[in-house]
């Protein structure tokens, strides 16, 4: 396994710019998801990495060796692709032996009849074929060996497909939203999975997704990408608790955080609807609150909200409430809560982040003892 | 089917839905055996007889016809010629066709232009053709002897000549099939995932022999039966050429199978026996269909 460098990657496809001046570190054995909505770049900076797409400016370094002019042979990377991208002639056995054969087989040894004739191919074959089994085994896949990929179902689709890059020892494995395409238990299963062999083996994910859940979950850490930029890299509770943006704090959570307008008052006071709440700031001018749902609790003085409906969701329920007249704000509450639509509700914020006009984090400052009045 | 109708036979309205499915289906079933299957048989049926164009009655003359044509030689030179004909142009026409095909989906520019270049030959008539070709293979003045000229093979009468008439005929087939081929080849390259060969670069290949083979050449399955196939009913089929460039000649060396019946059944009037020739084509035909058929379901397709 080996570590990854991206610098001051830029791509353009025609005159649209799909890339803008990208840089990504990975450390060896690092789990790194690369966040973002469909058409952010994501796949095309995976690709770029792996090798199966050019770039018009930047760097890809593994294990500190400059490869951008080199071919995804020469990369020694493993890729594991939305689709599967399984060879459907070929059996279970033989898809997961083809990288094997393309390294260690010379190419008169992998000719169909005149491999008979080379000296040591035999050895080799069956050195793979013990290979081929081993993953396989490891992979519960040992009884769907002389099966064709059509004959599979999804999720041993998705195994087959994680075999074939596990075979070897390659440099890092890119994952390309692997688990995009199973149902919601399997993916569950396969997430597990995925983690219990990148920990075993200590290996290098570059993992690509728009599921949040999905890359809170497994990665070490989280780069977020919007419109061609990587907007923040950190671990899944840096980016959850302290986002460097309206952008990034809005992108990651669900519910999405709520985020409302915020003045200064003359004291350094925040306040929102009217509601002076217990947080400071030097700060001034237009602001905006960034409150999770989850942070905010019906109290008897704080922010003043309209309820819309309640929305019961088992193990919690979601209050969808107006706000100054604005629609949309969400609090996370009891599965007990029971409000009357219409009704007029008082929420206090017990953490938020404050963001300027232009979305960037501002200091704030809890002010505890200052008791709040409407 | 039976046990399907019987049982929503319970079902009020069953019969009355039943019924209108008859309907509906019907008009197209008649038209299918009026113009598809009804003529067939009747070639079956005419090849028992001793019918002669004209004549008011249809005498049965049994399994006679068959007997003739065992023991007519230029019937079997007809078959043979037929064979050879398909088994020379049939797999330069893959080749070719699949040559052509790569190197145009290849290409970087000019994509479209060469397609249509390929599959003007398919497009033409063959007997407008058949005279630039008769013009290309005149002994003295045609093209192609001043190429092989070049390359100091003697002068050749191509067309009259019995050991390179039926070759030369390949290969103007050959040259009029191949366009065909190319395009179904193409339609067979497009319908290939781009990430299989994405994946085969991630495990290690990166030549353009080792993607032929282990992507391009096994996905291409379905298309190449379908171009065998078609190729060889088309190979099987040929008949104007022979009829404008050579006329069977010289002394029967391109006497294939349609040439013959046409020659039966039409010139000397003896319909039933031109039938009968027929019936042994529309059995070649109907076998290469089968096989077809049979390869397509159990070999190619994977997914």
């Amino acid at each position: 396994m080996a570590s990854l460098a991206l610098h001051r990657i830029s791509k353009r496809f025609g005159t649209t710019e799909v890339l803008r001046d990208v840089s990504l570190d990975v450390a060896d054995g690092e789990f790194l998801a690369i966040l973002g909505a469909s058409g952010c770049g994501k796949s095309t900076l995976l690709r770029i990495l792996a090798g199966l797409e050019g770039l018009n400016a930047g760097t890809v370094e593994i294990a500190g060796r400059d490869v951008t002019e080199l071919p995804p042979k020469a990369r020694n990377l493993a890729m594991v692709f939305q689709t599967y991208a399984l060879y459907p002639h070929m059996t279970v056995a033989a898809n997961i032996a083809v990288p094997l054969e393309m390294r260690r087989l010379s190419a008169l040894a992998r000719l169909p009849v005149i491999r008979a004739l080379v000296p040591g191919a035999r050895t080799t074959r069956q050195g793979i074929a013990a290979e081929v089994t081993r993953v396989a085994d490891a992979l519960g896949l040992a009884a769907l060996l002389n099966r064709r990929p059509a004959q599979l179902s999804g999720g041993q689709r998705q195994r087959v497909a994680l075999a074939r890059a596990m075979v070897r020892q390659p440099a890092a494995f890119l994952m390309d939203e692997p688990l995009s395409n199973l149902d919601a238990r399997l993916r569950a299963e396969a997430r597990e999975e995925i983690l219990g062999l990148q920990r075993r083996l200590g290996a290098t994910v570059i993992y690509v997704t728009h599921d949040q859940a999905e890359a809170m979950a497994m990665a070490d850490r989280v780069a977020v990408m919007r419109a061609g930029r990587v907007v923040q890299v950190a671990p899944p509770r840096v980016l959850y608790e302290q986002p460097d943006s309206l952008e990034v704090a809005r992108f990651v959570g669900q519910p999405p955080m709520n985020a409302l307008p915020a003045t200064v008052d003359g004291d350094g006071a925040l306040v929102v609807a009217g509601a002076r709440l217990p947080f400071r700031t030097p700060a001034a001018g237009a602001l905006m609150l960034g409150v999770r749902p989850e942070a905010l609790a019906v109290a008897d003085h704080g922010i003043p909200a309209r309820v819309v409906r309640v929305e019961y969701g088992g193990a919690d329920a979601i209050l969808h409430v107006e706000v100054a007249g604005a629609s949309g704000a969400l609090a996370r509450l009891d599965p007990g809560a029971s409000l009357a639509p219409d009704a007029t509700v008082r929420l206090l914020p017990r953490r938020a982040i404050l963001f300027d006009a232009d979305g960037t984090r501002l200091p704030l400052h809890a002010a505890e003892r200052e008791t709040a009045h409407a | 089917m039976h046990d399907a109708v019987a049982r929503s036979g319970a079902r009020p309205g069953a019969r009355a839905e039943a019924l209108a499915a008859y309907a509906l289906a019907a008009p197209t079933f008649l038209l299918m055996w009026a113009m598809l299957l009804g003529p067939a048989v009747a070639v079956l049926l005419l090849s028992f007889t001793d019918w002669t164009m004209g004549d008011p009655e249809v005498p049965w003359h049994g399994l006679g016809n068959y007997l003739e044509l065992w023991n007519d030689r230029v019937f079997w030179i007809s078959l043979r010629n037929t064979l050879v004909y398909v088994g020379v142009s049939l797999p330069a026409t893959v080749l070719l066709g699949l040559l052509a095909a790569l190197l145009i989906e290849g290409a970087a520019f000019g994509r479209a232009w060469y397609r249509a270049a390929y599959f003007l030959p398919v497009a033409s008539t063959l007997l407008a053709m058949a005279l630039v070709w008769e013009f290309m293979l005149h002994p003295r003045v045609g093209f192609v002897n001043q190429v092989v000229g070049l390359f100091g093979v003697p002068r050749q009468d191509w067309l009259n000549n019995p050991d390179l008439a039926l070759l030369a005929l390949a290969a103007i087939g050959t040259w009029q099939n191949l366009g065909l081929a190319m395009v179904l080849f193409m339609a067979g390259l497009t319908a290939i995932p781009k990430d299989l060969y994405e994946a085969l670069a991630m495990d290690g290949a990166d030549g353009a022999w080792e993607r032929f083979r282990r992507v391009t050449w096994p996905m291409l399955g379905p298309a190449l039966v379908f171009v065998v196939a078609i190729t060889c009913i088309r190979g099987f089929q040929v008949f104007d050429t022979v009829a404008v460039l050579t006329e069977g000649g010289p002394s029967k060396s391109t006497e294939v199978l349609l040439f013959t019946m046409v020659q039966n059944g039409f010139t000397f009037l003896r319909s039933a026996y031109g039938a009968a020739i027929t019936v042994v084509f529309l059995a070649f035909t109907l076998l290469l269909t089968l096989a077809q058929t049979w390869l397509l379901e159990r070999r190619t397709h994977y997914a």
